[in-house]
């Protein structure tokens, strides 16, 4: 996984609240078997309106997309993820998101930030404007800065660290495998299996 | 000194933690992972690339469900699902992981598969790339749905990392109204909690209308506890659950049935226990429910009308409301029973169980579904397409002129050949109405398997007693 330390880029603002994993990207497009080439699918139903945040001009090439509360909510897809990624996002900023989202977020490295709505209201009218601020998201600090602005966010301590070294969870769990084996020895007998071991 | 009062979702979480404390999100043990051909290529793909195997293919169980035809047993035309669909068996059988594939006599909709094998028990957890995996909650197990890194890593460790969420009660007192089902009652808590009123936490439904319901109400209740945003949703291991399970396939048996059923009664959440939040509703307020908007909180009773954007005081609800209504193509104002319907769906992992496809047939008895309406029944699994047919509730579905499909998650989410074209309308009893879900361009109503029955009749939205008037 890319580390994330500071970010600073274009920002995409999504004027629109409980954008669900549906429209993030369709069922049709998870099909594929692949990890990668999804961003044909992101927001798919709205692609084809010249006048979607992402087809028009000014946001081109935007890696921060800003957006309505409760983002991701739904299925449990992290498609929805990689299409944001293969996009060029790095971090998504809302109000609140979809738990299961947030989670496949944080394992692929893409930064879920949680701002106040003042604060995601401030950035839309401040995109829309005439001189839309570049948006710089610092995982160190965390801390989100635009214009002369600068908001907080809320991320627990290890999230943060593995983002910014990068890290494999599945790597890090298999440091307590002992603890794994010795917590199996303690499961009861009576419990299911779907076939011998 | 007595141990502190504990919710049952806490004793479910400190049940399975390998490990605790320090700086390090909690280590959770899983004790069932369910797989399906969607969300698990590339976490197998993970695996081959790391050198990993898959730690407990006895803990591990996959079926094939969200790509398969529903017409058929056989074919899978569209060649992008059959790659997947075959992508799923080679991962199957190089990594040894039980598959019950299309055609199998335990195929289905993969949360209708491991309860009715008796896989799901209480006290367990069971996650599954898939977020109706809370389904398995009624059972008093701790059962939530996971995104691909994390199928990976369950494949890989037989564990999560996991911060502990918080708790909610959702308190139902009373008795449900004669007509008002397991659907209807959750459809209402979401209309009122809202789409992200659980976000964060593990909710528990109680009190004497949750008691009263069978496992499959259960289900139905817990399957859609994500739609209000909740991490699971849970409900007490009680006789009706241990009725449920007694003699299943791969329930304890014997000495093991006994010591088993004594575990599970220590589950229930102890007296004075304390939630981080809490619902109280009286069941005897409930009416048969439908939505009218494109998220599951968007829903009113049958008898009232499409709101007014006007009417909601939240500017982000009111917006919310506004580009459903367009999109649904809705004028408020409008009685639902007077919105007619193109297509009527009964079956997904929400209401595709025995008891769902008895609702709709006790409806659909002598009675024929209305001209231009197309209704299909789905069964969610092919056990329970067994089992309606040695009942003979196919007879009743094929002579009311409905579809009698085989099992599969067919047009609940438009990612195999069932789909809703654009513009059409469908009463559905899926738990997701959000735009193109169903099909792009598709307007999508939420319903009980009762209501979507009597709306086939009908033609436009109704209850089972407005047929008899």
């Amino acid at each position: 996984m890319e580390k994330f330390t500071v970010h600073t880029g274009t920002a995409a603002p999504l004027r629109r609240s409980n954008v669900d994993t549906d429209q993030i990207i369709p069922a049709e497009y998870l099909k594929r078997v692949s990890r990668t080439g999804f961003a044909d699918g992101l927001f798919k139903a709205w692609r084809d309106d010249p006048a979607f945040v992402l087809n028009q001009p000014r946001y081109d090439g935007a890696t921060v997309l800003v957006t309505g509360t409760e983002f991701g909510v739904g299925s449990s897809r992290e498609h929805a993820v990689w299409a944001l990624q293969d996009q060029g996002f790095k971090a998504i900023v809302a109000p609140r998101f979809g738990d299961i989202f947030r989670n496949n977020a944080l394992k692929g490295g893409l930064l879920p930030v949680e701002l106040p709505t003042a604060a995601v209201e401030w950035l839309w009218d401040a995109l829309e404007g005439d001189e839309p601020p570049a948006v710089t998201v610092d995982l160190a600090a965390r801390e989100v800065r635009a214009g002369e602005r600068t908001w907080a966010f809320p991320l627990d301590d290890f999230s943060r660290w593995r983002l910014m070294e990068g890290l494999d969870d599945i790597g890090l769990t298999l440091r307590h495998e002992a603890d794994i084996t010795a917590f199996e020895a303690t499961r009861a007998s009576w419990l299911p299996a779907t076939q011998g071991a | 000194m007595p141990d502190k009062p504990r919710t049952l979702a806490e004793k479910l979480w400190d049940a399975h933690l390998v490990r605790a404390g320090g700086d390090e999100p909690d280590l959770l043990y899983i004790d069932l992972h369910l797989i399906h051909e969607v969300t698990s290529p590339q976490a197998f793909d993970g695996l081959r690339a790391a050198g990993r195997a898959v730690r407990r293919t006895d803990l591990t169980i996959a079926t094939e469900d969200h790509n398969t035809p529903t017409d058929n047993l056989f074919t899978i035309a569209d060649p992008i699902s059959r790659t997947q669909i075959e992508t799923l068996r080679k991962n199957c059988a190089e990594f040894g992981v039980r598959l019950h594939p299309l055609g199998d006599d335990e195929q289905g909709v993969v949360h209708v598969v491991g309860p009715q094998l008796g896989l799901t028990q209480p006290g367990m957890t069971v996650v599954c790339g898939d977020s109706h995996t809370s389904t398995h909650g009624a059972f008093g197990a701790l059962a939530f749905g996971i995104g691909t890194s994390e199928v990976e890593h369950v494949l890989a460790t037989q564990t999560l990392p996991q911060r502990r969420p918080k708790t909610m009660a959702v308190t139902v007192n009373g008795v449900l109204p004669e007509g008002v089902s397991a659907k209807d009652l959750i459809l209402a808590v979401i209309a009122r909690a809202g789409t992200g009123g659980g976000i964060g936490h593990v909710v528990e439904y109680r009190g004497e209308a949750i008691r009263a319901l069978s496992m499959e109400g259960r289900m139905t209740v817990c399957n859609m506890s994500i739609e209000w945003g909740a991490k699971a949703g849970l409900i007490a291991p009680d006789e009706t659950t241990f009725a449920y399970l007694e003699g299943r396939q791969h329930a304890p048996e014997g000495a093991a049935w006994d010591a088993a059923v004594e575990y599970w009664k220590t589950l229930p959440t102890d007296e004075g226990a304390e939630f981080d939040a809490e619902i109280v509703i009286d069941a005897a307020e409930l009416t048969p429910f439908v939505t009218w908007g494109t998220n599951p909180g968007q829903g009113v009773p049958l008898g009232a009308e499409v709101p007014d954007p006007a009417s909601f005081t939240d500017p982000v609800a009111r917006g919310a409301a506004e580009r459903a209504l367009e999109y649904m193509d809705l004028a408020p104002g409008t009685k639902m029973r007077d919105v007619g319907v193109d297509v009527v769906f009964v079956g997904s992992c929400t209401n595709g169980r025995i008891e769902d496809l008895r609702g709709a047939a006790a409806v659909l008895k002598g009675r024929k579904v209305a001209d231009g309406v197309r209704m299909m029944i789905v069964p969610g699994s092919a056990r329970v397409r067994a089992q309606a047919e040695s009942e003979g509730l196919h007879e009743v579905f094929i002579a009311a002129g409905a579809d009698w499909r085989f099992a599969g998650c067919s047009m609940c989410l438009g990612m195999n050949p069932d789909k809703l074209a654009p513009g059409a309308r469908s009463a559905s009893t899926s738990n997701r109405n959000f735009e193109g879900r169903q099909g792009p361009g598709g307007r999508t109503h939420l319903v009980s398997p009762q209501v979507a029955a009597a709306t086939a009749v009908a033609g436009r939205f109704a209850s089972p007693a407005d047929l008899d008037k």
